[in-house]
């Protein structure tokens, strides 16, 4: 059980929206999310393609404006116009992990200078022996050779790309980690590496993880907690093994039904889910964001919070 | 089904080779396999191991560098007898397999098709290509197709553009366009690696439907031994150019015999326990430019026998149906144990999947 009332939050997003374009075209992207995510943990951000998910990441690491609501990084606001400061600490302590390794490395650059452009952005008279020396420790902490600095990165593997994604977002000493969908583009023996070093780098420096991905299957081994996100709207919230274990929206069991299992007998007799957004009445009674049970978010009207009691109960 | 059925494919020793920048490359090392009529096949293996380079022969598609060096891959779904696919040449030879009788489902739908042709279009030209049907025929046809594969309202989506197709619809309409060409054996490479989970699983479904209906062969590959458990009939499992192992579906899952797969189960998430690290297999797969010696899995086995360095396993039977090249089958080897974390694979759930109907209208089914 997670003690809510004396975990530090990291980050918090309150009432985030993001919209793209303007006027007739414009396109909410994001609407009226809410979360906090605490120091320490892993928190997971699921959807499909589309829903949004990857836009809160770039919203959080300013990559994308918001449109309304803020972004608080340890009380203090990070969204929309900050100092200098302000800006340069987000870009140090918040860092992201790419997707797909094979389009996050610049091709003509040497991984020497992949892993170090940020160190160089932040501290511009750091002595070059200093910077080298944090680059070959960077690299031998992700588990590549220091020797590798001198290459590029066509001459690496999917996985030894990832790692080297990694190194560079770890040499800024980041406290929080945005990795959108990191082991997606990877092979199945490949991700449990990645996954593994993810997780090592978490206990050895109390790492702060917001991990987006689209595969439930590899979340509930890695997330502390689950928000899933459907069109832009975060529907459900819990501890990750409350959220397997009673998945209250049905789009939370859509998704959960569809997860692939390595056992035939079951999986033959398996019947997926779809999710049909029909099943709400929304056109009187909006829904609201409610916390139904302590720790447990849910995205209902006042019909639905009395049914999703009801399933709780039993 | 499983071994009674005809064989309609039949792979014999088949070795091919890739020159590249000079140096040859060994992609697939003697692989012989059968496929029987109306099965489905899985393939798994990593990138690299050669699974898509082994089905690609099947159709013609191998690249420009790549030759068959030796061995055969008999076809015996023509009327006029058995062929020989490994001594076609020329386009003429393939165009008589190429579709009518073998079709394909590549990886990413956002790129198998033309943006500039209308879905109605395209599946119409198969239809006169492989089919010679023309005009309305062809247009009744192809719209009769895309409901098959289950697009809604098909006569007005046959006048749209990809671009106004989602993925996992786009990727119906690529297997739309092998339908149209009445294949005996449709190849589907990876074909959910591109999409999401819930679409993955209806287009999984949606294939296995094809499957029954039409009596289709079909074989998939992919490197994710979780996705296959509810489709394939059978499993081969590659490594390294060649089939370690191959057994029905739940041989290779509740039995499964060869290191090489103990490792890729283990490593699968759903079986990985929270706080622990999970199941890595150590190191790369070998160079394939490299001559391999014995066992090619031997230097990331974490348990490996000495023979294994030495000398190349021959496949040893467990069942009618299930072999796997491993010197552990030897009556002589010591007996080495499958990883423990595997031995649960029978009956695992996500603890939890009784997901619970909601009281007044319980979900939709698929």
């Amino acid at each position: 059980m997670i003690d809510y009332e004396n975990r530090e939050v990291l980050c918090s997003v309150r009432d985030m929206e993001v919209t793209f374009g303007k006027g007739r075209k414009k396109f909410v992207a994001v609407k009226g999310v809410n979360f906090d995510i605490y120091k320490g943990e892993t928190f997971g951000l699921v959807g499909e393609s589309g829903s949004g998910k990857t836009t809160i990441g770039r919203a959080i690491i300013r990559i994308n404006p918001i449109s309304a609501g803020e972004v608080l990084f340890k009380g203090q606001r990070i969204s929309g116009k900050i100092s200098r400061e302000m800006d340069k600490m987000v870009t140090q302590k918040i860092q992201m992990i790419f997707q797909d390794p094979m389009a996050s490395l610049n091709e003509r650059a040497k991984v020497d200078y992949i892993v170090s452009e940020g160190l160089i952005n932040v501290h511009p008279d750091m002595p070059r022996e200093e910077r080298e020396a944090r680059v070959s420790q960077a690299l031998s902490d992700v588990g590549l050779l220091p020797e590798f600095a001198t290459r590029f990165p066509h001459e690496f593997s999917g996985g030894q790309r990832q790692r080297i994604g990694i190194a560079r977002a770890l040499i800024m000493e980041p406290e929080f980690i945005v990795a959108d969908e990191p082991i997606s583009a990877l092979d199945v023996s490949i991700r449990a590496q990645v996954l593994n070093l993810m997780s090592k780098l978490q206990k050895e420096r109390g790492l702060t993880y917001l991990f987006i991905a689209h595969d439930l299957s590899v979340m509930r081994f890695i997330t502390d907690r689950i928000a899933v996100i459907h069109k832009g709207v975060i529907v459900e919230l819990a501890e990750t093994e409350k959220l397997y274990a009673h998945p209250l929206h049905p789009y939370t069991q859509a998704l959960l039904s569809a997860i692939p299992m390595p056992d035939p007998d079951n999986e033959k007799k398996k019947v997926v889910k779809v999710y049909d957004p029909g099943v709400h009445h929304y056109e009187n009674d909006p829904p609201k964001w409610i916390e139904i049970e302590e720790g447990h978010f849910i995205m209902a009207n006042a019909e639905e919070e009395a049914q999703y009691r009801e399933m709780l109960k039993d | 089904m499983l071994n009674n059925g005809d064989t309609i494919l039949s792979v014999r020793d088949l070795h091919v080779k890739f020159s590249l920048r000079g140096k040859v490359l060994n992609a697939i090392r003697g692989i012989s396999l059968d496929l029987y009529k109306g099965e489905a096949l899985a393939i798994v293996g990593e990138s690299g191991s050669g699974k898509s380079v082994l089905t690609k022969n099947f159709i013609g598609l191998l690249d420009r560098n790549g030759w068959v060096d030796s061995g055969e891959i008999l076809y015996y779904g023509l009327e006029s007898g058995p062929v020989d696919l490994a001594k076609y040449k020329t386009e003429n030879e393939w165009q008589k397999i190429r579709g009518k009788q073998v079709a394909m489902v590549m990886q990413d739908p956002m790129t198998s098709l033309n943006p500039l042709k209308t879905i109605g279009w395209q599946i119409e030209e198969a239809l006169k290509l492989h089919q010679g049907l023309q005009g309305e025929a062809a247009k009744n046809k192809a719209v009769e197709i895309l409901s098959d594969v289950g697009i809604l309202e098909p006569e007005r989506r046959a006048k749209q553009y990809p671009h106004e197709f989602s993925g996992g619809m786009r990727q119906r309409v690529v297997i739309a366009i092998a339908m149209a060409c009445n294949p005996q054996i449709l190849i589907c490479d990876e074909p959910t690696t591109a999409l999401d989970v819930t679409i993955q699983a209806q287009i999984l479904q949606l294939i296995r439907n094809l499957k029954d209906k039409y009596g289709l062969t079909t074989i998939y590959i992919t490197h994710d031994l979780g996705v296959v458990a509810n489709v394939a009939d059978r499993i081969a499992v590659m490594y390294a150019g060649d089939i370690v192992e191959v057994g029905t579906c739940e041989e290779v899952f509740y039995d499964p015999r060869h290191p090489y797969t103990w490792a890729l189960l283990s490593s699968l998430p759903q079986l990985g326990i929270k706080g622990q690290d999970l199941y890595a297999i150590k190191g790369t797969p070998p160079n394939l430019f490299n001559v391999i010696r014995g066992d090619a899995f031997a230097p990331r086995n974490p348990h490996p026998l000495k023979i294994d360095f030495l000398y190349r396993p021959p496949y040893f039977d467990i069942s009618p149906t299930h072999k796997a090249r491993t010197w552990l089958l030897d009556p002589r080897a010591p007996k080495v144990d499958p990883p423990e974390i595997i031995s649960h694979i029978q009956g695992i759930k996500l603890d939890t999947m009784d997901i619970r109907e909601r009281p007044s209208e319980g979900g939709e089914q698929a």
